[in-house]
């Protein structure tokens, strides 16, 4: 059969979706798909909100295209199908000195959707984003096969697109060398928000990122572990054992009291001098993925992932938030703070210089008025919203925040006049109408 | 030592998972089935996985006059030459009961086919002095139901042939392992209603790779179905014959 009836969810499982899903094994599948029945594409669905929803509507999984085509030792440039996973092309590659450039937080992310969100990864005030090291893109438009270059317009609006302007079908990434599979991992304590800033802007390593105890208040507020990495060549046993969470977690497993006690203990698990470890690079790189479905662990209401960037200068106003965050009672041991450099690729692309911060929320009525109090907060400070995460924005400040939303639209006016590609995401941030 | 697979039906989820697995350990694999382009991108992506040697290959179950070309290329190869069957095909049964003539077909397709180009790989094995041979068979071979009988009984032949075949090898130091996958989710099942506890092709591939390691002779996977086919197989005809399952 092609078409499959599904209910399916973002990662957060707050938001959901019923429709028919195409799932194409064979190259030639997603070309006649693509010419006859248009529809949205979708990766791993690890977007928390609803990128990847077409309610009532069709989907293209995009999964099962996933192989690795071409690779050029001179240059480091892979040919790779869209579907392929990110952790996926990090293990064939990094132990023989390769790895992708930019890599998310989850090895799960494919190929297709770190293109349509223009992902970030812990280098990104080096590397900047994932866009800026993907050499080429082929997108199937009403069945036919069109190549993108950089430095196009095609190209600005498709990277962090969202998937309007045509399902991504293969790319070529240029990927980055690296010293080995295994990390050198430096963790320090950060005692307060001043200190936490202070070690993200003065660290010179190649992958930083700062975890925040959100339940933190008064002196303590900000404080947190910053984790920087370098790769290595070594031996380290990769424990490919991997845990799933079986069932919804009941609602209490991530109340208040849970939340700050393991968030104490987390934080003391470093020592006051701080450490050096050595790491598998999955380990370092994607820690939530060896425990398979952890969303569940927020129960079947799921949660709601916040994240914004504000710029430099706004510090003082991101630190305002998170005092509304600690004084919530809300917040979820995931919390992270990382500085970004300017690096973006398209049009809608996320990053900007500046600080973002990412948090979990269980989706009930109060974290959702939070969540919203934020988004204000992040558009007064000029930050912007990451499409990603979102699943609860009201698409009215959306154009300030991302100003070459004018330029995208045009461009995706052109590749599917139709507007076969919509997602729900587009439809609640009315972003292919909106200003 | 040098070790070469033939995978039959390649472009199968289950078959590239499979496949996969060999090429990280370095193995030759030759990919065979009707879908060239399909099978160019597979090879490709073996290669780059650490293959040895990863080529496709033009295999038609239902053309048999093509079988010596494949026996000729895998003769070329020095060292241990196995094979892994993933081919099959399972048309709806409505379609079967509007026209029997594709029975035919599907017994091709999923035994006979597989069953005959075994038979011509089974004296270069002899000769070489061992082997592994993969049958992909299913349990809907374990016992005929209404919404698939046609090709539970291909696979049930298939069964009975493997046996034989394990019964023949193993005096030459050769092995076959028999796999029986319950749901697995692919390209045969997308969309079918009635499904439960699906397996990745991924699990199911390396269960078979540790069936093979281990010189298995049947395993079901997941391993769970050798309980599920063993109550259905229990069922007493008389009741079994009035269900709907
Ligand atoms: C634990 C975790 C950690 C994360 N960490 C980070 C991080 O550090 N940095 C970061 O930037 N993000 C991060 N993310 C977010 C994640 O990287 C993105 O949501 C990414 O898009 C997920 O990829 P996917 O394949 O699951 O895409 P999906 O979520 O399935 O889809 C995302 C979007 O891409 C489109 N799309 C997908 N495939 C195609 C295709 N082939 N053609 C056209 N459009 C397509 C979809 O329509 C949708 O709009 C994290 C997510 C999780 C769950
Ligand atoms: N999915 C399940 O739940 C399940 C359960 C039990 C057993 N199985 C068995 O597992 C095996 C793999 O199937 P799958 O689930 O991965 O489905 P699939 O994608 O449909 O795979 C079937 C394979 O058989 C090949 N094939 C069909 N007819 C052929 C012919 N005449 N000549 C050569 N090759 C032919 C196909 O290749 P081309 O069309 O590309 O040539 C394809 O590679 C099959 O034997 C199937 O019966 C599947």
């Amino acid at each position: 059969m092609i078409w499959k009836p599904s209910d399916y969810a973002g990662w957060g499982r707050a938001l959901k979706a019923s429709g028919d899903v195409a799932r194409p094994e064979r190259r030639a599948q997603a070309q006649s798909l693509s010419a006859q029945t248009p529809a949205p594409a979708m990766g791993m669905r690890r977007s928390y909100g609803d990128a990847a929803l077409n309610s009532g509507g069709r989907m293209i999984d995009m999964t099962r295209l996933d192989r690795m085509t071409g690779f050029d030792p001179a240059t480091g440039l892979l040919e790779v199908e869209a579907g392929a996973r990110i952790g996926d092309i990090a293990a064939a590659f990094a132990p023989r000195g390769w790895l992708p450039a930019v890599m998310p937080g989850t090895g799960f992310a494919t190929v297709g959707g770190c293109i349509a969100q223009d992902v970030h990864g812990k280098n990104h005030h080096h590397a900047g984003s994932f866009g800026q090291h993907v050499a080429a893109i082929t997108l199937l438009q009403h069945g036919k096969t069109v190549e993108v270059s950089p430095d196009t317009p095609l190209f600005r609006a498709t990277l962090g697109g969202l998937g309007q302007t045509g399902i991504i079908l293969k790319a070529v990434l240029r990927l980055m060398p690296c010293k080995g599979d295994v990390m050198m991992v430096t963790e320090r304590r950060a005692e307060d928000w001043e200190e936490h800033l202070a070690l993200l802007d003065g660290s010179t390593a190649s992958y930083t990122v700062g975890w925040l105890d959100a339940t933190a208040k008064g002196a303590t507020l900000g404080r947190g572990i910053v984790e920087e990495g370098e790769t290595g060549a070594g031996l380290v046993k990769n424990r490919t054992r991997f845990r799933k969470v079986p069932m919804d977690a009941p609602h209490f497993a991530l109340a208040a009291p849970v939340v700050r006690a393991f968030n104490a203990a987390y934080y003391n698990r470093v020592p006051a001098r701080g450490r050096t470890l050595v790491k598998p690079i999955g380990d370092f790189f994607f820690p939530l993925d060896k425990i398979h479905d952890w969303n569940r662990l927020y129960g079947k209401r799921g949660f709601h992932q916040f994240q914004c960037v504000v710029p430099l200068a706004a510090a003082p106003e991101l630190r305002t938030m998170l005092e509304d965050i600690a004084a919530s009672g809300l917040a979820s041991p995931l919390a992270v703070l990382k500085r970004m450099g300017p690096g973006r690729a398209g049009y809608l692309s996320f990053p900007m210089e500046g600080y973002t911060l990412a948090i979990d929320f269980p989706n009930r009525d109060l974290a959702r008025a939070l969540i919203l109090r934020l988004e204000g907060r992040t558009a007064d400070a000029g930050g912007r919203l990451y499409f990603a995460k979102d699943g609860l924005g009201t698409g009215a400040r959306i154009g300030a925040m991302y100003p070459e939303l004018a330029d995208w639209q045009a461009e995706v006016a052109r590749a599917d006049p139709d507007r076969h590609l919509e997602t729900d995401l587009v439809r609640r941030l009315n972003l292919r109408n909106a200003q | 030592m040098n070790t070469t697979w033939i995978i039959l039906g390649a472009t199968s989820a289950m078959a590239r998972a499979f496949a996969r697995r060999l090429a990280a350990e370095g193995a030759g694999l030759l990919l065979a089935g009707r879908d060239m382009a399909e099978l160019t991108l597979l090879a490709e992506d073996c290669r780059l996985r650490g293959a040895r040697l990863a080529e496709p290959l033009t295999f038609d179950a239902r053309d048999a006059g093509g079988f010596g070309a494949l026996i000729a290329r895998l003769e070329t190869e020095e060292g241990e030459l196995n094979a892994a069957v993933f081919a099959g095909s399972m048309p709806d049964q409505s379609l079967i009961d509007a026209d029997p003539a594709l029975i035919g077909g599907t017994v091709t397709d999923s035994f006979t086919g597989p069953a005959h180009f075994l038979q011509l790989l089974a004296p270069l094995q002899e000769a070489r002095g061992g082997g592994t041979v993969v049958g992909v068979g299913s349990v809907a071979g374990d016992r005929g139901r209404i919404g698939n009988y046609v090709y539970g009984a291909a696979k049930a032949g298939f069964h009975t042939y493997l046996s034989g075949l394990r019964n023949r090898l193993t005096r030459a130091g050769g092995h076959v392992v028999t796999v029986k996958p319950g749901f697995v989710d692919t390209a045969m099942t997308w969309g079918l209603p009635g499904l439960f506890l699906v397996a990745s092709p991924d699990a199911v591939a390396g269960d078979i790779l540790r069936a093979v390691k281990k010189r298995r002779n049947t395993i079901y996977t997941p391993f769970f179905w050798r309980y599920i086919m063993l109550i259905i197989c229990h069922i007493p005809e008389p009741i079994f014959k009035k269900m709907k399952i």
